[in-house]
């Protein structure tokens, strides 16, 4: 069991918490819109030979919310001065749903301060056909039954199984309130964000792009979008999975980000 | 006391299948739609309004919602600027302007001064966040709910009372020339805010003296708020009195209570408020405040129009049978008879009506009564009844009970106008004695 700690900084200006676990050069993570879900196996996996540092998100509960945040760029810019200040050296990024979108505007902001980008399911270009879900006009199980395909899968039970406490209840509002605070509109993309990623096109960012086969939050058509945008990127999908393939096929998860990181 | 009368003027030709199998009236589809039957209602509706004002009310009270046919009236200040010219002297009460849905606070505020200019100064301007619901309809970001509301508000205050031109550069809105040539017909418009039970919207009523009127709330938790209202007031310095305080109750009068128990389950048509949408349209994300959401958190049994925890946590489609319409209404029906245990709906002959409003009034008194008129597909002939009898045989009595009692309407002192010196224990704003003589279950 690789070991993890969760530790407050202060990076750009504000508090950060950031959970730090296993060796390596550095994997930073971006959770989903809907807030980090723990240290799960796909952690542990990848943390054997990678530093995971994973920012808990400005206003998801634990990080104070910045005011000045309105769209996912400005948390972009705020993450890449965060990579600046922990003197991380070209980090790859391992981002999910709607933290694949900030990844995404990182990548276009600035290319040369990032390694790689690994986005799974990633919300941020709005699809020609189809149209990302909307989470906020869900109730949570329902929220959960569309995310999760396959529903089988051991962590899912352990991630939303049972009762919910009052503390996740509040941090799970905390996190839809936050996420609409950046993507209420237009819902989670950034119709700039295709022809801003010409920068990380041209210098050939190392990408990839994950999206589980039965995802029912992002079409398909938004990893062609992202694909016609990056060229370069490599394209998996994970079969029988839905929007979360790394708890719901952890081991397909697992193998396809380290043929990428290798 | 001022008595006005409020309707949703709800959608009258609709079945009530439509709704009960969509859970919710909103986001029942609208190609139910009937352009004659609406055209027949909206017209209606505005009839009722000068009724009510020919029959002894002193105000018409009208708000909106959108995509919901619980509610036919979307655009408010259209309704409100007809009953601007075609009434004559009864208080036209918007309650309200969902300023961070309509998201032009400029616009608002030249309609509602065209509004008190035409009716020579009878416009009472209300304010509210709007539903959860109409934050999806009208894509008002309820993350930014709360602030945008405060923000247009201010705003329009501002384009009520500075000359201009001047510009204007805040948060949410922009505007680079400020210079309305309609202004309000009165020095300032009373602005009367209705709520459901939020502390949030109590306290910033009490700090700008503005009335606050529940909606129908359950008795004692409004004693509570409006004792909140009241410390609040204390420590800025005034006594708050029933001329900050108002109440909309559901109420239904016929000629016998036979007929007014029948005629009313209207209330409940279709599931009645808390049938007004899906839990996952009331509570849209950060629209709640993080202390409102902590108690929904805490409290799995608590409710907040009908939702809960347990509701949000439930999936879509588990528990509603659509089909069994009989079982389903049978609940309707229980949930009648409890709200009018609870003296949260009235319904009977105009004595039945009256003793009750008057026990109502005892304990919170209020210095605005609004009663909001019956739901469902009810005819013009036995609405106009009950608007008869209450205006003819209900009000006056409630009126001679409310000079009894002294309760005053923010038209007869100026909420606020009660000073009180720093350290001077407040009087009571409610009678708690008299809740525990209603003995309610």
């Amino acid at each position: 069991m690789a070991t993890w700690k969760e530790e407050t900084q202060n990076l750009a200006g504000s508090d950060l918490v950031l959970i730090r676990g296993g060796s390596g050069k550095p994997l930073l993570v971006l959770h989903d819109e809907l807030g980090y879900t723990g240290w799960m196996s796909w952690n542990e996996e990848l943390a054997k030979d990678r530093e995971l540092i994973i920012p808990l998100q400005p206003g998801f509960g634990k990080s104070p919310r910045q005011d000045w945040m309105w769209r996912h760029r400005d948390l972009a810019n705020y993450y890449l001065n965060v990579i600046r200040e922990l003197g991380l050296e070209k980090p790859d990024v391992l981002a999910f749903s709607a933290g694949a979108y900030t990844a995404a505007e990182m990548a276009a902001a600035n290319p040369e301060l990032l390694g790689s980008i690994t986005l799974v399911g990633p919300m941020g270009i709005k699809p020609d056909e189809g149209e990302i879900f909307d989470i906020f006009a869900a109730t949570i199980k329902t929220c959960l039954r569309k995310t999760v395909f396959n529903q089988e899968a051991k962590e899912f039970s352990e991630i939303y199984g049972g009762e919910m406490s009052g503390e996740q209840f509040e941090l799970f509002e905390d996190a839809r309130a936050e996420s609409a605070r950046l993507g209420w509109e237009p819902y989670m993309f950034n119709p700039s964000l295709p022809d801003l990623l010409r920068s990380a096109k041209n210098t050939k960012l190392p990408t990839l792009l994950i999206r589980g086969s039965e995802d029912a939050v992002v079409p398909q058509d938004c990893i062609r979008k992202y694909h016609d945008a990056l060229p370069q990127a490599d394209i998996v999908t994970i079969k029988g999975t839905g929007h979360r393939p790394e708890i719901e096929d952890s081991a397909e998860f697992v193998a396809a980000v380290k043929h990428f990181l290798a | 006391m001022q008595i006005a009368h409020f309707t949703e003027r709800p959608v009258r030709y609709l079945a009530e299948e439509p709704v009960l199998e969509n859970r919710a009236f909103f986001g029942v589809s609208n190609k139910y739609y009937d352009h004659e039957k609406a055209a027949d209602d909206y017209n209606y509706y505005l009839d009722e309004a000068c009724f009510c004002e020919e029959v002894g009310f002193d105000a018409v009270a009208l708000n909106e919602h959108h995509g919901n046919p619980f509610c036919s009236g979307s655009v408010v200040n259209i309704e409100a600027a007809i009953l601007a010219r075609i009434t004559s002297k009864a208080k036209i009460v918007i309650i309200g302007n969902m300023l961070p849905g309509v998201k032009h606070p400029l616009r608002v505020a030249e309609e509602l001064a065209t509004i008190d200019t035409i009716s020579r100064g009878r416009l009472v301007a209300g304010w509210v966040r709007g539903a959860g619901s109409e934050q999806f309809f009208n894509n008002a970001n309820p993350a930014y709910n709360r602030e945008m509301f405060n923000e247009a508000h201010s705003f329009i205050m501002d384009c009520w009372t500075k000359d201009g031109p001047w510009r204007y550069e805040g948060k949410h809105f922009h505007y680079r020339h400020v210079n309305p040539w309609v202004k309000p017909y009165q020095e300032m418009p009373q602005q009367w805010i209705p709520g459901v039970l939020s502390a949030e919207t109590v306290m910033w009523c009490a700090e700008k003296q503005y009335p606050y009127l529940g909606l129908g709330t359950a008795l004692g938790p409004t004693c509570d708020l409006w004792d909140m209202y009241a410390d609040k007031s204390a420590e800025l310095g005034y006594q708050a009195g029933s001329e900050n305080f108002g109440y909309l109750l559901p109420i239904f009068c016929a000629d016998t209570d036979e007929k007014a128990q029948e005629i009313g389950r209207g209330f409940i048509f279709g599931g009645g408020q808390n049938a007004f949408s899906r839990p996952e349209h009331t509570l849209p994300p950060g629209y709640n405040s993080k202390s409102a959401i902590r108690m929904l958190g805490q409290q799995p049994g608590g409710s907040w129009l009908g939702v809960s925890k347990e509701k949000l946590m439930a999936g879509a489609d588990d528990s509603w049978d659509a089909s069994a319409y009989d079982g389903l209404r049978a609940k309707l029906v229980a949930g009648y008879d409890k709200a009018q245990d609870n003296m949260q709906t009235v319904v009977g002959s105009p004595e039945t009506c009256a003793k009750k409003i008057k026990d109502i009034l005892s304990v919170i008194r209020p210095g605005v009564f609004t009663c909001f008129a019956v739901q469902g597909n009810v005819s013009d002939k036995d609405r106009l009844r009950s608007v008869e009898l209450l205006g003819k045989e209900v009000l006056p009595d409630v009126r001679k009970f409310a000079d009894e009692i002294g309760l005053f309407g923010p038209f007869d002192r100026t909420p606020g106008s009660v000073k009180l010196a720093p350290g001077t224990k407040r009087a009571p704003v409610v009678d708690r004695e008299a809740l525990v003589k209603l003995n309610l279950p």
